[in-house]
């Protein structure tokens, strides 16, 4: 029964008291939500699909809480969406992607696995640049996310069905993936609070590879405490996931408990090259000065500091991740699943050829960028410069991070745009990555905090720690976000 | 690469190419790249589905790794790894301390990623192993390269014309560990070849990684060149005797190129086994750029000093050693040591007997005399009698069967001529030598009134041979062996020599 009472405006920790105290049941809770995606979802566009069950299952979880069961998993039928690259069984999961359009994934990604045995409910698949290339949810071939805080503006992307989602209390939490700042930049640009953990923290089996080599899957919440939550459930070693293997010394690490440790005598390098008057909004530039101002309140340590690769880092980011895309992406060749059409007439690559004309604009320009990049004659000039961008960067990074121990620049330089109003300039789009693919490149941690509202619209700040350091990053995003938390508006859903 | 293998054919005027008595061509240079599936392995490389995927029905051993599904990754099997660099420590390789695994990106319908996650020397030596050799009766053929990757589906082509054809594919193969192993061009005649895949599929069974009588599971294809031409690629090749003929064909075919003047082309053609040619792939596999790079799906692996020394540890004798043992420490025949050791099958039931004989002989005479004994009959009767992977499954002889056979030649009990009977009833019924030559009476006839009646037989119809005995006595063994063809091979050969002195001095 949904319950006009019920304020869905609530973080993760709080619907956990919520349950716990009796105020509302799960069941009461999923189906107001329901209601309210019913009414908003159509102007904002953030879910590809509805789980049909989900009240059945809050419903289910009601009846253990009020058996007295101990057996009851730390999210109590807490609803939580999940971006459509991210398989959970049984449920169609398409990238937003035409090529995916009748996929049905046959099993659940470990993080499902996971949060479903702490009696999570999903809630449903949310919308996404296809295959997780854009920054702007232009680029699903369902249709754009619009931004709740003005539905002229774009959501950022490409995790922005998540972040719209969370923004506008259509879910609780959600779990985007952030390649180049995927989970980070939409959160930026709606308001609300999203992590890149460590490279191998949190595992990727059932994470549809986009670049398997920087990717990771990560939180959007409307807390910092929310996302701790959540990294406590999702992250850990995954024997189906090799790559995990490297972070195995934090395993069992508290991220929620002393969250409020505080930053005094932390040190901060703001890195001038994201902050640089040829890219950076004032009005961006302005709040970022707010926050050093604010940071240095609490007592920690502010320093402009220099990372030259940062200037070529989009350009690496988009040259190895092509390369990737391009690889991984080869196996959408319609032979194993896919959809109808009749095979008369073609033979093996022509068949193909026509199975790709169903990827969307901006997939195809990658792959043909893919293709070209890392190709025998090219590889030299493109694909093994990009790497050594990366390995330089990497130093770069690693020797500020001995002397610091955060790095901050605004999550995004420039505020959220209209649709439409980039998206036929894909290299000023690129650009606008300037600032979140440095975590990618290097496995840092980085986190975005919802920090400013300069004309209506949202400014996130971003905390870039070192190496497995998540937990630090979480403490100074913390601190970072009580300084403005009561002061930053509520969105006006429409 | 094109699925069609419908192509034009150059034509080789050089008669009789397919006669393999021909010299090869000057300056022939031949390399191999073999391709052998760890068949003696659990599971696939990255996945735990069976690497024995021959008992499954069509697509019944695949899952979402396998199949290459959205979202899956591949999770390395170490044992593999193991396995991989046993094979590369056995073929005198060097591996590295640090091992990569590398997306080779090219589309075939068989490969469900549309890549192969496989191994290459770019960033140094990461694969497997680099840098080996193999000896071939007194020449060392040199190996590049091994490498560890995964095995594709199997394409299945049905219908016999081109418009009725359809393809199915079977991804019961995909993900099967492979070991790719690359040679230097140091083969100057394809009949070195055989000589050097016999030797090498010995040492693969020899360290319990492969069966190469399996279907496919040991896959080669050549490169060739004549008069330091170009190299043009062989594949397709589906059987060791065939490689021998594609060789043998595609050197005629660029021997006859080159003594008209017309240039050898660099490419990759198909061995044709109907009409018994090679031809030339239509789009030339050469050229596809694999657009090679790092799987970083798969952490580097480790390879320290006290792994690799447990690999070694673990490593079954080679056969070469194992050849040296039985000929130092039990006087075989080097001819009979040799054929003994690098058969697994053989030299395990050797080894097995040499543990009963142990049991029974402390003296060092007769342990040698026995295992030397056993060594041979091994490789004279029981090698020709279950000479099938299958019959030696089935075969209910064992390693107390030859020490007791051996044993009673030795005490008289039967003569050395009854193995021959004795053996398929051992093999078949497995019953104990003691009821075996009492169920088919090969108990040796010692019973002097029996044999003199023999020895009479034989010496009324033998009298040229008697005539020789007086000026040739060494000729008596002529008459022996009379006598023992005459009781079916019974005859005690002692008492039958007593007897026939006896008789003849008589005379």
């Amino acid at each position: 029964m949904p319950n006009s009472k019920i304020d869905l405006s609530i973080s993760a920790l709080q619907y956990v008291e919520g349950i716990q105290s009796g105020s509302f049941t799960a069941e009461e809770f999923v189906s107001s939500t329901l209601e309210h995606i019913k009414k908003h979802d159509e102007k904002l566009h953030a879910y590809l699909d509805l789980n049909q069950t989900s009240t059945q299952q809050a419903r289910v979880i009601d009846k253990k809480i009020k058996s007295g069961s101990k057996d009851i998993g730390a999210c109590y039928g807490m609803p939580i969406s999940v971006k459509d690259n991210i398989c959970i069984r049984d449920t169609r999961t398409t990238c937003a992607s035409k090529i995916l359009d009748t996929y049905v994934a046959p099993y659940n990604a470990t993080v499902i696995t996971k949060l479903q045995k702490q009696d999570a409910i999903f809630l449903g698949k949310t919308n996404l640049d296809e295959f997780a290339m854009g920054l702007t949810t232009e680029f699903s071939a369902y249709g754009p996310s619009r931004n709740p805080w003005n539905t002229d503006y774009v959501p950022g992307g490409s995790s922005g069905g998540s972040a719209v989602a969370v923004a506008s209390h259509m879910c609780i939490a959600s779990l985007g993936s952030d390649t180049g700042g995927s989970v980070r930049n939409p959160a930026s640009f709606c308001g609300v609070v999203g992590f890149k953990p460590t490279y191998g923290l949190v595992s990727r089996y059932g994470l549809i590879s986009y670049a398997n080599s920087i990717e990771q899957i990560g939180p959007l919440t409307k807390t910092v405490q929310d996302t701790a939550f959540l990294l406590n459930i999702i992250s850990g070693v995954d024997t189906h996931d090799n790559t995990t293997a490297s972070t195995a010394s934090v395993t069992g690490t508290d991220y929620l408990d002393g969250i409020d440790a505080g930053i005094e005598g932390k040190t901060f390098a703001v890195i001038k090259e994201m902050i640089n008057d040829n890219g950076t909004d004032p009005r961006v530039a302005a709040s970022t000065k707010k926050a050093v101002s604010n940071l240095e309140k609490l007592g920690a340590q502010c320093t402009e500091v220099s990372l030259d690769a940062v200037d070529y880092s989009v350009a690496a980011y988009y040259t190895i991740t092509s390369t990737e895309a391009a690889s991984n992406l080869a196996r959408y060749d319609n032979i194993r699943y896919g959809f109808d059409f009749p095979v008369q007439e073609y033979e093996f690559n022509s068949y193909i050829s026509k199975a790709r004309s169903r990827f969307g604009p901006e997939v195809t320009r990658r792959m043909i960028l893919g293709g070209f990049v890392p190709s025998a004659g090219q590889a030299g000039k493109y694909f093994l410069k990009a790497l050594k961008v990366k390995n330089k960067l990497c130093k770069e990074l690693d020797a500020a991070l001995d002397s610091y121990d955060f790095m901050l620049a605004p999550t995004v330089p420039i505020l959220p745009f209209k649709l439409g109003e980039k998206i036929d300039d894909p290299v000023a789009l690129f650009l606008i990555d300037i600032n979140t693919v440095t975590a990618n490149l290097t496995g840092k941690p980085a986190i975005s905090v919802p920090f400013d509202n300069v004309d209506g619209l949202p400014v996130g700040m971003q905390i870039l720690g070192d190496t497995l350091q998540d937990k630090a990053v979480l403490q100074a995003g913390y601190s970072l976000q009580n300084t403005v938390r009561n002061d930053l508006p509520e969105v006006a859903l429409a | 690469m094109s699925l069609d293998t419908s192509t034009t054919t150059t034509t080789v005027t050089t008669s009789n190419s397919n006669n393999i008595d021909n010299l090869p061509p000057p300056n022939t240079k031949i390399g191999l790249e073999i391709h052998c599936q760890l068949t003696q392995l659990q599971s696939k490389l990255f996945c735990s589905c069976k690497a024995n995927y021959r008992t499954y029905d069509t697509n019944q051993n695949v899952c979402p790794t396998c199949l290459g599904l959205p979202g899956t990754l591949p999770l390395l099997n170490k044992a593999a790894v193991e396995k991989a660099i046993a094979i590369a420590q056995a073929l005198q390789c060097t591996t590295p301390p640090k091992i990569a695994f590398f997306r080779k990106n090219y589309f075939y319908p068989d490969l469900p990623k549309n890549f192969q996650i496989t191994q290459l020397n770019v960033y140094g030596d990461t694969s497997i192993g680099s840098n080996g050799r193999v000896s071939v009766e007194h020449k060392d053929i040199r190996i590049t390269r091994i490498q560890l990757e995964e095995d594709p589906g199997r394409i299945v082509h049905q219908g016999a014309s081109e418009k009725t054809q359809t393809t199915l594919i079977d991804y019961n193969r995909a993900g099967t560990p492979l070991v790719e192993i690359v040679t230097e061009p140091d083969f100057e005649d394809p009949r070195e070849i055989r000589l050097f895949l016999n030797v090498l599929s010995d040492l693969l069974e020899n360290l319990q990684v492969s069966d190469p009588t399996l279907d496919g599971a040991m896959r080669v294809d050549g490169n060739v060149s004549v008069a330091g031409g170009p190299k043009v690629e062989i594949k397709n090749v589906t059987s060791f005797h065939d490689l021998e003929k594609a060789l043998v064909y595609e050197l005629a075919r660029q021997q006859s190129l080159v003594s008209r003047n017309i240039p050898v082309e660099q490419e990759t053609r198909h061995w044709d086994d109907k009409r018994r040619i090679t031809i030339s792939a239509r789009s030339k596999e050469g050229d596809l750029d694999y657009r090679y790079f790092l799987e970083s799906d798969i952490p580097w692996i480790v390879i320290d000093n006290n792994t690799l020394k447990q690999i070694q540890k673990d490593m079954p004798e080679s056969i070469s050693s194992k050849k040296e043992r039985y000929i130092s420490g039990y006087g075989i025949a080097h001819q009979v040591a040799d054929v003994l050791s690098s058969d697994k099958f053989f030299s395990d039931l050797f080894e097995e007997a040499q543990k009963e004989i142990a049991l029974r002989y402390t003296d060092n005479s007769g342990i040698q005399n026995t295992a030397k004994n056993i060594a041979n009959i091994i490789t004279t009767d029981v090698m020709g009698l279950i000479d099938t992977r299958e019959k030696q499954g089935t075969s209910k002889l064992r390693a107390v069967h030859l020490v007791d056979l051996t044993d009673s030649i030795k005490q008289g009990i039967i003569s050395r001529s009854a193995i021959k009977t004795a053996l398929p009833e051992i093999v078949s019924s497995g019953d104990s030598i003691k009821n075996i030559i009492q169920k088919l009476d090969l108990g040796n006839v010692s019973d002097s009134s029996e044999l003199s009646e023999l020895i009479s037989q034989v010496l009324s119809v033998e009298k040229k041979a008697i005539q020789e005995y007086k000026t040739n006595p060494a000729s008596i063994n002529y008459l022996v062996g009379c006598v023992m063809k005459k009781s079916d091979g019974k005859a005690d050969p002692q008492t039958t020599l007593k007897l026939l002195e006896e008789k003849l001095a008589g005379n």
